[in-house]
């Protein structure tokens, strides 16, 4: 057997490792809040818009979770250029990881916005809620209860996803997993020690998940104004968002 | 039951001063889809004014007071409310729809109280009053709580103001959806319903709140079966069926000697329960 435990506990506090742990957890947050901001903008185009913004945010949909994120990584940072677009390793990366993204909250976000209870927006335009005043004030509130359980399981998906970044050479945790690798050729230490890293990510997101989660949970009860049959949809969302990766 | 008629019926048959008509509804038509919903309906309700709509379901009242309030587009005629055309506008003598921004201030002035509250379940009981007047009419929050914190006073729950939708009864909840519609200062009231999704022994505390406002001169136009509260506080009682008005008469004559013969079929119905 030939596995060294010093190498395993040297990799994971190596200098590069550490860089990488951190490159991956903002390119996590950076990659998930643009595609938080991408899928809010798809979900109320689909839901709201005239015919031609449902059909843009329908076509993004379509295209980004009917490809892998792998090659959308590589078109946008090796293709692009081709045709005259060339971004950074560090734009590509967040780019891609997010269009991807937002592509998979868009339909969270939908579900979310759809298992508001309709009496929720009658008694709104009751009281002379604009369509804006609507969403920000009762609408929105109302649903992120139902998008949030979801939206961390995201995240998690995310953190993990962002490996696959590193073939587009962003020096996140498997990059430089890789790169200790060929300085020392310890690969099985350095890549149990990547794997030991995003376990680490993953299981403090959970903890912090779990408090977001019982937050959201406590002023007013199980979700209220929420129908049988949107739940059905939200899950249905959910199962599908499941595979971003 | 009969004591409280003798005792609130002068009000409704004393013919009282009633103001300037104040909602308008002229040759309203509805459809869903193949279903016609609401046929050439014209009714005029004047200021002060309480006027009751019953009828089986499905017969279109409730569709009606949503088409009074915007909240259903109507497919013909007009219906003015509070001094708006509502959800158009007259250029150059032709009718235009308007925006959102603008029915919404229109929708500003009549308020709507539904059969299931639809109260804020994300807010505190005070924060579900306050939310107009602040977040729409922009008015200071201070003043908006002082005012929430007497209309909750005025429907019988001045201790309820930081509880949670949910932790309320059915009356209760309902009673708070009353003081929202009432905290935008409407000029006319709608309700739909109110009472048809309480358990029986809350049905009163609603109706008493409801009777309070008739008295304090609040134009009402209330769809229910609640007779009792069509007794006590109409000045008109509208039977619609099939989309259409056949019945439409002040309490005593509309309970004593109604026209139509679904009137009587209703009213046998209703009142055998």
């Amino acid at each position: 057997m030939n596995w060294s435990w010093e190498f395993f506990f040297s990799y994971l506090t190596n200098g590069m490792m550490l860089r990488g742990a951190w490159t991956t957890v903002w390119l996590s947050v950076v990659s998930m809040i643009l595609g938080l901001g991408l899928g809010v903008l798809a979900a109320m185009m689909k839901m709201y818009g005239n015919r031609a913004l449902r059909w843009v945010a329908e076509f993004y949909i379509w295209l980004f979770r009917g490809t892998p994120v792998l090659i959308q990584l590589v078109i946008i940072y090796t293709g692009l250029p081709q045709i005259g677009i060339r971004l950074t390793v560090i734009e590509s990366a967040i780019l891609g990881l997010a269009l991807n993204e937002g592509a998979y909250l868009a339909e969270i976000i939908r579900s979310g916005i759809m298992s508001v209870d309709k009496g929720q927006t009658d008694a709104s335009r009751a009281i002379g809620m604009t369509w804006r005043q609507r969403m920000w004030l009762v609408i929105l509130p109302q649903a992120a209860r139902t998008i949030i359980p979801p939206l961390g399981n995201q995240f998690n998906g995310m953190l993990k996803t962002t490996s696959l970044a590193s073939v587009i050479s962003m020096e996140e945790l498997m990059r430089s997993a890789q790169m200790l690798a060929q300085i020392e050729f310890r690969v099985l230490e350095s890549y149990t020690c990547a794997a030991a890293w995003y376990l680490a990510l993953v299981s403090i997101w959970g903890m912090i998940q779990v408090r977001i989660e019982a937050h959201y949970e406590k002023p007013f009860g199980p979700a209220a104004a929420v129908s049988p049959e949107a739940k059905k949809e939200l899950r249905k969302a959910v199962e599908e968002g499941g595979t971003a990766a | 039951m009969t004591m409280q008629e003798t005792q609130l019926a002068p009000r409704s048959r004393a013919g009282r001063d009633l103001g300037e008509p104040i909602v308008l509804i002229e040759g309203v038509e509805k459809r869903f889809g193949d279903n016609h919903v609401l046929k050439d309906v014209s009714i005029t309700v004047r200021q002060g004014e309480v006027v009751v709509i019953c009828g089986r379901s499905g017969s279109g009242k409730s569709t009606l007071l949503r088409c009074i309030d915007h909240l259903e587009t109507i497919d013909g005629g007009t219906i003015r409310a509070a001094g708006h055309l509502m959800g158009m506008r007259e250029k150059n003598g032709k009718r235009v729809p308007l925006k959102d921004a603008e029915i919404a201030r229109q929708q500003r002035d009549l308020g709507m109280v539904f059969q299931n509250f639809n109260l804020f379940p994300h807010i505190s009981v005070i924060e579900n009053i306050t939310l107009g007047p602040v977040r729409i009419q922009k008015r200071p929050k201070a003043e908006a709580r002082e005012e929430a914190r007497a209309l909750l006073a005025r429907v019988g729950l001045p201790d309820k103001e930081n509880a949670y939708p949910r932790q309320l009864s059915g009356g209760q909840q309902q009673r708070v959806a009353i003081a929202r519609a009432l905290a935008m200062k409407p000029k006319v009231m709608l309700f739909d319903e109110p009472t048809s999704a309480l358990d029986p022994e809350m049905i009163s505390e609603v109706l008493d709140v409801m009777v309070d406002l008739s008295r304090q001169g609040m134009t009402m136009i209330v769809v229910t079966h609640e007779m009792g509260f069509a007794r006590a506080a109409a000045d008109r009682v509208i039977l619609m069926h099939d989309g259409r008005i056949v019945e439409e008469a002040d309490p005593e004559t509309f309970f004593t000697k109604p026209e139509s013969e679904h009137t009587r079929l209703f009213l046998s119905k209703i009142l055998s329960h």
